[in-house]
């Protein structure tokens, strides 16, 4: 070995400190994708040619994604002697200005600042950390994300980075496996089957070749914690899948990735090439006789690939199709041989447990569910982003504390957790904490942890017809109840939101629904339905409107929508006319509009561009606004002109 | 087969071993030079892993990724993942039809673009969101799409 890991560590510490104490300043940007797609990079730009122009001597690092999505781009300043400072929703004209008046006139504009980590404080500027948005947040698997710099090992290795390794390098196998036990950590992929339990039986399984697997296929649409673990401290993984590797006896590894992941795939194999170069990878890894190789596999596009038995088949080249079990994994899995596959986070909280101790994790969640679970937090709230929060907080505190509420004043409708294997909790639960247990028993899962806030504007028919359209789409087509329960029950939803549904099909809906579930081979048409299944037994009054009143009262469902241009509020303008694809709207200048209901195909191309002024053209459903049948005169210039052909 | 096609399959494959494993991985690069699977790259890595043509369209036909017809110079993927759907993917989607006057899965006559919908890109906080080719714009809204399409003209 050339150098050793005290040694390792020493440089790096020394390293991480010569830029958090530099006399220089340091700028640090979020640049994972979401951070792009925000327009990081011109921020970035921006940034380095005002340092130019003020003769400014500072470091400039791309970290990860600290999770506070809403307010990317985001940029910390760490000036000599003060806290590091972050500063969120730049532009490149606010970065320009923050340079100059930060860096040259010493002012740190507050008015630009989300907080302070570090010792010190700065005037007028709080705590990171005690904003609503992280307070009650815990963060275990994301201990580094959006900190350090993602392709600097250095950095990893000087926040504790490796030294779980190293301490279980210097325990048997056992002992680490039985460590995991004591934390009570669970698979965070879904299912949440205890993963020292998993290992047990890998490591007992005789064979002198064995796999491990990295599942980070991410298939939840509308999850991205996976992706931003990945991109912003790959190594938090690696380790982990290292550890997991020594102690169940592994050879050799895959780390299975959707390829819709370009970033976090470079970045993989950045880490990857740093702990070949460190001997953290190889043959005798550290000096010891533990040898183990890692592999990158993309994935191809197919969301059954998650499932651990089609993922295995899709790295044998062949169809991922999924297989019944048993034989597990454990004693046949990959070319026949011992296989151990766990989730990303789950490896991220693998390493942070030999790190610090099953006992520190376990202080951390519920009786059943030990530890914190990330959660990528989309749709309609406020504060989008990727949080971690310690098992059995409530939903209503991930909702309005962390989350901030939901935009416009609208009113919360459901709280989906687990994608298309999961399920659409009301209002009335917001008092639910989140553990396995509990989700389950509302009908929902934990899954993976994607959670999509939906509001009034969305319709609880078309949110279940979207994830059956999902499924049904995904379904591999191996087992019948799957491939063909899939399809009826999207027809039957999709009769619903064209208005031709009929009150017996939610009887036959819930009956070809428990069929799915009971009869599938795999947990893909086993969880199909729960979609389904929870939207019926909370919103039924919904799915009961759209069949009888055919009515949507999200207007969402097209075929039961109508536009109308309001004749006491038509100017006569045109715009709309000429906006008509489908030439459906009839009138002249100074004539009230009027929409052939029957040419009209609903896109609302005339709503969009009908003047904020006029305001004159209303979207509804199940309700019938009485419009004069051809084209009148406009009527509002005069007063007397009040009078509408609906009295 | 003309020279230069198999000349850049044949290095692809001499970066690849004779292993069913590497079917995948061949596909994807072969698909990253040429676009899209042509029959007879399809017949040529068949041979090289001494597999049946018909179980190499049998593994490529099952996933998404690829591709059997040519695609046009920008790719546009539309997210349809939940977060964006719940944001209005559809009228994204909708718009951008209008535009190029093409549903998802085709390509513009003149082979300039191609259309097509994804389930997420792990930017779902920034929803509604789509990618031209490598670029990912966030927080869309119709009235941007005609400004990226021109932007991108
Ligand atoms: C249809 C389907 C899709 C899945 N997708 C994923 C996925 O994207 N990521 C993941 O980690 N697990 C996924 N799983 C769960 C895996 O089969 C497996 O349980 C998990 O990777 C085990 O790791 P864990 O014990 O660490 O959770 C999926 C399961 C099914 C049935
Ligand atoms: S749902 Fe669109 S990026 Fe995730």
């Amino acid at each position: 070995m050339i150098v050793t890991f005290d040694e390792m560590r020493a440089r790096s510490i020394s390293e991480w400190e010569a830029l958090e104490k530099s006399d220089k300043p340091s700028i640090f940007i979020g640049a994972a994708t979401c951070g792009r797609a925000a327009g990081a990079m011109a921020v970035l730009e921006a940034i380095s040619s005002a340092l130019a122009h003020h003769h400014i001597e500072a470091s400039i690092t791309q970290v990860g994604c600290l999770g506070l999505c809403y307010a990317e781009p985001l940029v910390d300043i760490i000036k000599p002697g003060c806290p590091r400072i972050h500063y969120g929703n730049l532009t490149p004209e606010l970065a320009t200005q923050l340079i100059e008046d930060y860096l040259v006139k010493d002012n740190p504009r507050p008015d630009l600042a989300l907080g302070t980590t570090g010792d010190g404080t700065v005037a007028d500027i709080p705590k990171l950390f005690e904003l609503p948005v992280l307070k009650s947040q815990m963060r275990i698997a994301l201990r580094n994300c959006g900190l350090i710099d993602p392709e600097n090992i250095n950095h990893y290795i000087a926040r504790d980075g490796y030294s779980g390794l190293v301490k279980a390098l210097g325990m048997t196998p056992e002992a680490v496996i039985e460590e995991v036990k004591k934390s009570g950590l669970r698979g965070r992929g879904g299912a949440g089957f205890p993963t020292g339990m998993k290992w047990g039986f890998s490591r007992r399984s005789p064979s002198t070749v064995k796999y491990l697997i990295c599942n980070a296929d991410e298939g939840d649409p509308g999850a991205f914690m996976d992706r931003s673990l990945l991109e912003g401290d790959p190594h938090a993984v690696l380790e982990g899948i290292l550890i997991g590797a020594y102690a169940i006896g592994a050879t050799d590894g895959y780390i299975y990735i959707r390829a819709e992941y370009p970033l976090a795939i470079d970045r993989l194999r950045v880490a990857l090439r740093q702990i070949t170069d460190y001997e953290l990878l190889g043959d005798n890894i550290l000096g010891s006789n533990f040898s183990f190789h890692i592999k990158i596999k993309e994935g191809a596009g197919a969301f059954v690939c998650g499932e651990e038995t089609a993922m295995m088949a899709s790295i044998e080249g062949k169809r991922g199709m999924p297989r019944s079990r048993p034989p597990f994994p454990a004693n046949s899995g990959l070319w026949g041989k011992p296989t151990n596959i766990n989730n990303v986070e789950t490896w991220a909280n693998v390493s942070a447990i030999l790190q610090r101790s099953a006992e520190w994790y376990a202080s951390y969640g519920t009786e059943k569910s030990k530890g914190t679970k990330t959660f990528a937090l989309a749709g309609k709230i406020n504060r989008t982003g990727l949080i971690e929060v310690p098992m059995g907080i409530s939903l209503r505190e991930i909702i309005y504390g962390i989350g901030g509420g939901i935009p416009d004043g609208k009113r919360l409708k459901a709280i989906q957790t687990g994608g298309p294997s999961g399920g659409c909790l009301p209002e009335s639960m917001l008092e639910l904490p989140v553990d396995y247990e509990s989700l389950t028993q509302a009908g929902s899962i934990m899954g993976s942890g994607g959670m999509i806030v939906l509001d009034e504007d969305n319709c609880i028919v078309d949110t279940a017809r979207y994830f059956l359209s999902f499924t049904q789409a995904e379904s591999c087509g191996k087992c019948v109840p799957c491939r063909l329960g899939t399809k009826q029950m999207l027809s039957i939803l999709e009769d619903i939101t064209n208005g031709k549904g009929e009150l017996e099909d939610l009887d036959l809906l819930l009956k070809l629904a428990e069929s799915v579930k009971a009869g599938s081979l795999c947990a893909l048409g086993g969880t199909t339905p729960n979609p389904i299944l929870t939207t019926i037994r909370y919103f039924r009054d919904e799915y009961e409107e759209h069949i009888t009143k055919k009515r949507c009262r999200a207007v969402i469902c097209t075929e039961l929508t109508n536009f109308y241009i309001l004749p006491d509020k038509c100017q006569g303008c045109l715009i709309c006319l000429r906006s008509c694809p489908t030439g459906a709207i009839s009138g002249d200048k100074r004539m009230v509009h009027v929409i052939d209901q029957s040419k009209c195909i609903k896109c609302g191309a005339c709503l969009d561009v009908c003047p904020p002024r006029f305001n004159a053209i209303v979207k509804v459903s199940g309700e019938k606004i009485e419009t004069p049948a051809e084209p009148v005169p406009v009527m509002t210039s005069k007063p007397s002109g009040k009078a509408t052909t609906n009295e | 087969m003309n020279p230069d096609t198999k000349q850049e399959l044949d290095d692809i494959l001499s970066q690849h071993e004779i292993e069913r494993g590497e079917l995948i991985p061949i596909l994807q690069a072969a698909q990253e030079r040429f676009g899209y699977l042509p029959e007879e790259v399809i017949a040529k890595i068949a041979k090289f892993l001494q597999l049946p043509p018909s179980a190499v369209y049998g593994v490529s036909t099952f996933y998404a990724q690829f591709k059997f017809t040519p695609t046009g110079k920008k790719m546009i993927k539309v997210c349809r993942g939940t977060a964006c759907h719940v944001r209005g993917a559809s009228r994204i989607l909708q718009e951008l039809e209008k535009e190029l006057g093409i549903k998802p899965g085709e390509t513009t006559e003149d082979l300039e673009y191609s259309l097509e919908t994804i389930a997420c890109f792990g930017s779902c906080a920034l929803a509604p969101v789509i990618v031209v080719d490598k670029t990912v714009y966030g927080r869309m809204t119709p009235k941007k799409v005609g400004q990226i399409l021109a932007g991108n003209e």
